[in-house]
Parts: C-alpha cells; sequence; structure tokens
C-alpha cells in the first residue's frame, strides 16, 4: 500500500512539472507587460530606471528559463513568489479564496449525490416506466443547461418573484455567519449541482442497468431475497465504482472551474481570481493557481482510486510478493 | 498480385448510417434538432435573416415578440430573431472549426502514439495527461487570454482542450487493432507502416471518434457561449448567443424575452448535438449501447 502510493506521487511529478511549464510559457506569451497592466495609466509616469527596479524587484529581468527554474525552486519549498496585483504572497491569496470555491464545490456534490444518486438508482429499477421517462429528461435538461443560464434564470426568477438578491457583494463566510453565508452559498451551489446531478444519474442508471443484469442478481432474487435488499446490498454496491470515478472527475473540474457561477454570483473564490489575474496578467498567482488546481486534481484522482478499495473489496493496491 | 485483405468488421452493407440512425429515437430527434441549427445557421451565415442583426431602430426598444419583431427587440431596437440566427452562425463557425482542428491533431497524435508504441506513445501520452490535470475552462480561458478575444482565438482554445480527448479515445482502439492477424497479414505483404496505419488500421477506430464529435460538438457550443458570456469570446456588437444571455442581466425583469430566446437556443443546440451522440453511439457501437442514455 505504501509502495503503491509512493509509485503514485512520483508519477504525480511529471505532470505538475509539465503543467508548471506550460502555464510558464503559455502566461509569458500574453500581449503586454506585467508592471504595465499593474500600473495602469499611471505607467506612463515611470522612468526608465523606476520600471527596471520594479521588474528586478518580481524578478521580471531574468531570462525566461532562469525565472523558471528560480521559480521552481521556491514552489518546492512552498514559495510560489509575490502576486504583483495583490502585493502579497500568492499561496496568501490563494488559501484565502480557496476555502469559498472548497464549499461550493462540495455542496454542489451534495446535492448532486443526492438528487442523482435516488433519481438514477430508481430510473433503472423501474426501467421504462414513468419514474425512468422523468429521469431521463431529468439528465438531458441538466445536461443541456450550461450553469451561466441556469444562474442567470436563478437570479432572474429570486429577484422577480421573491425580490431577493442572492448576493450583493459583500460576501460572508461560514465561521462568521453560518446562515447567511449557506444563503449566499445554496443558489450557487444548486446551479452547479444541477449539472452535476445530471451526470451522476445518468451513470448510476446505466451502471444499475448493467449490474441488475447479472446473473448473481437473479440468485440473489430466486434465493428469496426482498427487492429493496437485492438492489441496495447487491447491485447498488457493485455498480458505485463508476459513479465514484464520475463525481470525483467532476468534483476535480468543479474546484477549478468554478469562474462562471462564481461571477453571476458575486463570490471571491479561487475561479473569479483566476480570471481576474490572467486579465492582469499576475504571471505569479496564474502560475500558482493553475499549479494549485492541478495539484488538487491529482490528489483527487488519488482518492478515487482509493475508495474503489473500499467500495470493491477485490481491488486492492497492496504489493503482491 | 493484388491480394485484398478484408478487416474483420461486419460491413452492414444495404443498411446505410442515415436509416439505421433514424429508427432510433435519441438520433432522429438529435438528427432533427442538428439539421435545425444547421439550417438556421447557414441563414444567419449568409445573412439571410429577417433584418439586418447589427440595425438598430430607436423607437422600438425593448419590444416585446410581435408580427413585425417574431422574438422582440433588445436595449438598442435590434432584433432578437435575426441576432439568434447571427449567433447561430458564430457558434458554428467555432464548433465546426475547433472540433475539426481537435479531431484531426487528436486522431494523429492518438493513433500514431498507439500504433508505434513503446517510449513515443509513453512521452506523448504523458504530454495528454498535463492537459487531463487542468480544468477544461481553465485551459480555454488562458489560451483566449494569450491570442486575445474573438472568434478564432475561442476556435483555437477550444481545439486545445479537446486534442488530447480525440487523442486518447482514438488510440484505445488502435493498440487493440494494431494486434489483429489482418494487420499482421498487411504486415507481411510489405505494405510501408504509415499506409496500413492509415488503410487498415485507422478506420476500424473511428465509431468512438464520430461519437465524441457529435459530444466534443456539444461542448463546444457551450463553451463559445459561456467563454462570450464572460467577455471573452465573440465580441459585441457581433451576436453569440453567451452574449446576448449576459446582455440580458439586469434587464430581464422588463424584457424576460431577451434571456428566454437564447437560452433555448443554447439548449435545443446542445441537446441536438447530445442525442445525436447518442444516436450514433447506439448505431455504430452496439457494445455501449444502453450505456449512460
Amino acid at each position: 500500500m505504501i509502495r503503491y502510493l509512493a509509485q503514485r506521487f512520483i508519477a504525480f511529478v511529471p505532470i505538475l512539472l509539465g503543467v508548471s511549464i506550460l502555464i510558464f510559457l503559455a502566461i509569458r506569451l500574453v500581449p503586454g507587460n506585467a508592471i504595465i497592466a499593474m500600473l495602469g495609466t499611471e505607467a506612463g509616469m515611470l522612468t526608465e530606471n523606476q520600471r527596471r527596479a520594479l521588474e528586478a524587484y518580481f524578478g521580471l529581468d531574468k531570462p525566461i528559463v532562469e525565472q523558471y527554474f528560480v521559480w521552481l525552486g521556491n514552489a518546492v519549498q512552498g514559495n510560489l513568489g509575490l502576486s504583483v496585483r495583490h502585493g502579497a504572497p500568492v499561496l496568501d491569496v490563494i488559501l484565502a479564496r480557496f476555502p469559498i470555491t472548497l464549499q461550493l464545490s462540495v455542496m454542489a456534490m451534495t446535492i448532486a449525490l443526492l438528487i442523482g444518486l435516488p433519481l438514477g438508482v430508481l430510473s433503472a429499477v423501474r426501467h421504462n416506466s414513468i419514474i425512468d421517462l422523468f429521469g431521463r429528461l431529468f439528465a438531458l435538461v441538466g445536461l443541456a443547461m450550461p450553469n451561466f443560464l441556469l444562474g442567470t434564470l436563478i437570479i432572474f426568477v429570486l429577484s422577480v418573484y421573491f425580490h431577493i438578491l442572492p448576493n450583493s457583494g459583500d460576501y460572508v463566510s461560514f465561521a462568521e455567519d453560518p446562515s447567511r453565508n449557506l444563503q449566499q452559498m445554496i443558489f450557487p451551489a444548486i446551479t452547479l449541482g444541477f449539472a452535476f446531478s445530471a451526470s451522476v444519474m445518468r451513470t448510476t442508471r446505466s451502471a444499475m442497468l448493467e449490474v441488475l443484469g447479472q446473473d448473481y442478481i437473479r440468485t440473489a432474487r430466486s434465493k428469496g431475497l426482498r427487492e429493496f435488499v437485492v438492489n441496495r446490498r447487491h447491485a447498488l454496491k457493485n455498480a458505485l465504482i463508476p459513479v465514484i470515478t464520475i463525481a470525483g472527475v467532476e468534483l476535480g473540474y468543479l474546484l477549478g472551474g468554478t469562474v462562471i457561477v462564481e461571477e453571476i454570483f458575486s463570490l471571491p473564490g479561487l475561479g473569479r481570481l483566476v480570471f481576474n489575474a490572467i486579465s492582469q496578467r499576475d504571471y505569479a498567482l496564474v502560475q500558482g493557481i493553475a499549479l494549485f488546481i492541478a495539484v488538487n486534481f491529482v490528489i483527487i484522482n488519488l482518492a478515487v482510486d482509493l475508495l474503489y478499495t473500499a467500495v470493491d473489496p477485490r481491488i486492492s493496491y497492496a504489493s503482491k510478493n | 498480385m493484388p491480394v485484398k485483405i478484408e478487416p474483420p468488421v461486419e460491413r452492414r452493407r444495404g443498411q446505410g448510417l442515415l436509416p439505421r440512425l433514424l429508427r432510433n429515437r435519441s438520433g432522429t430527434v438529435g438528427l432533427a434538432l442538428v439539421t435545425f441549427y444547421l439550417l438556421v445557421g447557414l441563414f444567419g451565415l449568409l445573412g439571410i435573416t429577417p433584418r439586418p442583426s447589427l440595425e438598430q431602430v430607436p423607437r422600438d426598444r425593448l419590444k416585446p415578440p410581435s408580427e413585425q419583431y417574431w422574438m422582440g427587440t433588445d436595449i438598442f431596437g435590434r432584433d432578437i430573431a435575426s441576432r439568434l440566427m447571427e449567433g447561430a452562425a458564430n457558434s458554428l463557425q467555432v464548433a465546426l472549426l475547433s472540433v475539426a482542428t481537435a479531431t484531426l491533431a487528436g486522431t494523429l497524435i492518438g493513433t500514431t502514439a498507439g500504433y508505434v508504441g513503446g517510449r513515443f506513445d509513453n512521452l506523448l501520452m504523458r504530454v495528454m495527461d498535463v492537459f487531463f490535470a487542468l480544468p477544461a475552462l481553465l485551459l480555454a480561458l488562458l489560451v483566449v487570454t494569450v491570442l486575445g478575444p474573438g472568434l478564432y482565438s475561442t476556435a483555437f482554445a477550444i481545439a486545445v482542450v479537446y486534442t488530447p480527448i480525440f487523442a486518447r479515445v482514438a488510440r484505445a482502439p488502435v493498440l487493440s487493432v494494431k494486434e489483429m492477424e489482418f494487420v499482421t497479414a498487411t504486415r507481411a505483404l510489405g505494405l510501408p507502416e504509415a499506409r496500413i496505419l492509415a488503410r487498415h488500421v485507422l478506420p476500424n477506430t473511428l465509431a468512438p471518434l464520430i461519437v465524441q464529435v457529435s459530444l466534443a460538438l456539444s461542448w463546444a457550443l457551450l463553451t463559445e457561449a459561456g467563454l462570450s458570456f464572460l467577455g471573452l469570446g465573440t465580441q459585441p456588437p457581433q451576436a453569440s448567443w453567451g452574449v446576448m444571455l449576459s446582455e440580458s442581466r439586469g434587464i430581464a425583469e422588463l424584457a424576460p424575452w431577451l434571456m428566454i430566446f437564447p437560452g433555448v437556443a443554447i439548449m435545443l443546440g446542445v441537446l441536438g448535438w447530445n442525442l445525436l451522440g447518442d444516436g450514433l453511439r447506439d448505431v455504430l457501437d452496439p457494445r455501449l449501447r444502453g450505456r449512460e442514455s
């Protein structure tokens, strides 16, 4: 097991290096100069020497390859550099925003599983019934409804019919005021969770249908077990693997892909941070966030693989000697 | 003496793709929606719209749907129906361009990697893994920022996201097909490797690729709208469904048609490509039938 984990972590290294090189090069291809972007119109008042001094301060005066290795050397020690825009260490800026995105993603996943799993199981068990039809329609709508449309729609309905504006700009953290925080987060979470629940439903349904056609299900039924027990203990447990996979993949994407929903609902999370950082050419911040998201992503993938062993004892990563 | 070796694929002669697709419910609905979308887009592209899409009629601002303006007008008095048609044309161009690029590049990378195998395969696939470790939207955002907003950079951004996916989809069947006897036979006949790959291996990997193309088009449509919604895709005053939806925010209380029509257009477009993809999968790849439908 430990050996397996070690192998997996070693396999992460090239991926993360690749991500960092990719982002490093990409962000430097963005037209414009970081210092000018930082100062805006005031950049015109800089003397040549002041500009050079600023570039030297942020390490932007060295050749690109050198900049990369300096950055990499610091990154492995947990120092992701300074954000030009925020005037603070990149890691601090990220960690201040990440809890919002994490909470949003976890809430969205919870909603998705609460709706998607039961609906998927019911659709499969009552194959071709009215429930199944409803479930499939739900999944199709969920699939076709982009989150910016659903988010816009939710805000529209709330403001016109209920006269509430879910977010008027001032975000409150869960620790400060749990009930207000949940009020602010629930609608963006529903927005993200809707499409997510559609893919959970589709996956659960198809996995259940496949399992329900197996011989051992017939055996379980023929020995007189109640339908509920057959469905839950024998079928659902075996159908969970693809569901876990899809939930993991979606969660991974959410942790880096909540940009649009955070924009619509004015939540100051990681998505908006990266959106702004890219347009403001905050090199260090974009690099830091991309690396952070990639690390999250590979860790979630690993967690998913480990979850398999918990669900299915036949899967084992212990070294076989 | 020319020897013709048939690949071990059941060729269902006399039964074209279309009739089989039409017997499939998802396929029929999907095909109908996609055809409608393509027609609307084509008219939009040719400029055959009820009114010029950029024409502003100040005295007819924010008019609800009527005989004169089928879908109402926006805040500048522009005809929504005409703008939707132009938006269809734009999103169609982006979707087709990006998916065509991604399909070509991804298939080339995937089949070559799978066929050559060994270190070359390993290296290419690890490079693809790097792209997979970044969320699709973030990657697209980055590309659009590097290239500047606009139709071509949106298309390129979507292509960058989808190339690794096509590479994986194309590679998997190559791994099994290349071990089959008929490939060994073609090699024994002394055919050049490139020809074996192009003429004998590739055709046997097409089914999953075609399905993926249809699904990719739905995602491309969504992403074009999403990037435009964020202000990074199609630039106003050019019409895009995403731009129109974004412009409806804040005044949808007064003029809900500003939000409803682009919203429905996006959903039907995405639904069409998705259903067509499902239908194609059922028809082309019966082993996957019933999954995820």
